[in-house]
């Protein structure tokens, strides 16, 4: 294994006295597509949310355990947010694109961080545009409100948006859920080019999906991580049989 | 079969009530409408709306009337839409969900169903009695602004709860700061209903009159109009000198009024300010419209 980006230990995280997260341990290796799967309420989702601290948001949570993103512990007092989640990006279930222009989308992270160069916001939303496979899509409507394009070209602009504050690592929240297939397959084809350049964090209820682009499975089931491998081995040898019930559909 | 037709009959019922009440409504604010506009409309010329009122003859006018309703409403407007706004973002965005939060909403809701006369009496003691501002423009721009809050915060409080909260999550997860968040992500989505509200808010303010009398007087003092010293006592801008509104001219012609004409002149001033806060309702919805496009799509 690479060197890991995102280091967990012993997550355990509690709304109120309830415990979602009962201590889970996952490395991440930088430049890998983890797919993070189990049944609805496995805590996944959970996981996924802490990684830049978005759980903090909800009020009433107890987080305990050590998330260290390059070294450094995200929890630790003192820890920048806004630095942080800027180095962790994410896209959520339902596409949200701002109610500004598609070019505005892009631009507005930049502008908030202080770029305010024509040329060069110009130069980075074409960039990042093409990276999330959608320049060619509205290059010549970028003006217009992002509100009006598809459910599916609207999750690619918020990928863009993203990707226009140079994230290290994205962590998708069932990022094709909302979507038809073919928008579904046109976000699965733009994560396979991202996984180049980023680290991808994705949690997926479709386990199709998981094994057609990820590189690493994690099954979650009640709270815990009971797998954690290379998704070719995992969907072909798994090594715990509740995986395997889990995989074949016999729950979930 | 019985029973299907049970259900049908019964929602046809429902459908006939529901449509019945629905058109008293109607029916009871097109009568008042068509009343006041009928009666008023008639006597409403350029010489009425240009022209100062009188004290005791026949043919005055509300030129005065109108202008200090006006400038009243803009004055208020400029107090009250900062401390509502604030107040509303502190509420919607940063008040964590206790008794404190709780009381302070009840507070406002209880503010807003106060009669405007207690709003103006306590405005009398305090800004014309207390503060010396007399009978002032200004004693009663402060008091609209204290009827004015409640409503207004509410308003804004609506408009901004419209915002699906996954905006203010995408904002976040992009990086930018709460405030940051709150002012580039949450604040122009919200800004048509803002708009919207505050108009709304505005038509209240303008058809006030109790809370007036004690404030903002129930005189005029001889204004110029091409004084552009708001420092000078007799200048149109002066915000110490007295003023009558419409609305307060309206209750004065009515009640103790010495001209011959005071009920055509009360029926012309409401038809005047029925008007002016119709223009304000259709233009509120243009203008959150307006701006809505302008900031969604090209900026």
């Amino acid at each position: 294994m690479s060197e890991a980006i995102i280091d967990v230990k012993d997550l355990k995280v509690a709304y109120g006295k309830n415990e979602v997260l009962h201590g889970v341990s996952l490395a991440f290796p930088a430049g890998d597509l983890v797919a993070l799967v189990g049944p609805s309420g496995c805590g996944k989702s959970t996981f996924l949310r802490s990684l830049n601290r978005m759980n903090d948001e909800v009020g009433n949570v107890n987080i305990q355990g050590t998330i260290k993103f390059k070294g450094q512990d995200i929890y630790a007092d003192g820890s920048d947010l806004v630095a942080l989640r800027s180095a962790i990006g994410m896209v959520f279930q339902q596409p949200v694109p701002f109610p500004f222009s598609i070019y505005d989308n892009v631009a507005y992270g930049l502008r908030v961080a202080g770029y305010t160069e024509r040329e060069y916001l110009d130069q980075r939303v074409e960039e990042s545009l093409r990276q999330a496979a959608i320049w060619d899509e509205v290059k010549d409507d970028l003006k217009k409100s992002a509100l009006a394009l598809s459910g599916g070209q609207q999750q690619r602009v918020c990928i863009a948006r993203q990707l226009a504050v140079r994230p290290q690592v994205i962590l998708l929240d069932e990022p094709t859920s909302a979507l038809d297939p073919i928008s579904s397959s046109e976000i699965e084809e733009t994560l396979l080019t991202l996984k180049r350049d980023y680290t991808l964090i994705m949690v997926t209820h479709n386990l199709q999906q998981a094994s057609r682009i990820s590189d690493r499975t994690a099954f979650f089931l009640n709270g815990n991580l009971v797998e954690y491998g290379r998704t070719e081995e995992m969907f072909l040898r798994p090594r715990q049989e509740v995986t395997s019930e889990y995989l074949n559909g016999r729950f979930g | 079969m019985k029973r299907k037709n049970n259900a049908k009959l019964q929602n046809k019922i429902a459908m006939i009530t529901i449509y019945c009440l629905v058109g008293t409504v109607c029916l009871i604010l097109l009568g008042i409408l068509g009343y006041i506009l009928g009666t008023g409309l008639p006597h409403v010329s350029w010489h009425f709306l240009t022209s100062e009122s009188s004290s005791f003859q026949a043919h005055g006018g509300v030129r005065d009337q109108l202008f200090n309703s006006l400038y009243l409403l803009v004055l208020t407007l400029i107090i009250s839409v900062p401390i509502a706004l604030g107040a509303a973002i502190y509420l919607t965005e940063y008040a964590r969900d206790n008794w404190l939060t709780n009381l302070l909403r009840t507070m406002i809701e209880v503010l807003s169903s106060l009669p405007s006369i207690v709003v103006g009496l306590f405005g009398y003691s305090l800004f014309v009695i207390k503060f010396e501002l007399s009978f002032s423009i200004l004693a009663g721009a402060l008091t609209l602004t204290f009827f004015n809050l409640p409503l207004l915060t509410r308003n804004i409080e609506e408009a901004l709860r419209t915002v699906p909260a996954t905006q203010r999550e995408a904002g976040l997860a992009l990086g930018l700061s709460y405030w940051k968040t709150v002012y580039g992500v949450v604040l122009p989505s919200a800004l048509p209903g803002i708009i919207t509200g505050i108009v709304l808010s505005a038509g209240r303010i303008f058809g006030e009159a109790a809370a007036l009398i004690y404030t903002a007087g129930q005189s005029n003092a001889t204004v110029s109009y091409t004084d552009w010293n708001p420092f000078s006592p007799t200048s149109f801008l002066n915000v110490m000198r007295p003023a009558e509104t419409l609305a307060v001219h309206i209750w004065k012609v009515n009640s103790e009024g010495l001209i011959p004409d005071a009920t055509l002149v009360a029926s012309a001033t409401a038809a005047i300010l029925v008007i002016v806060v119709l223009i304000f309702n259709v233009s509120a919805r243009a203008l959150g419209n307006f701006i809505y496009k302008k900031i969604t799509s090209a900026r």
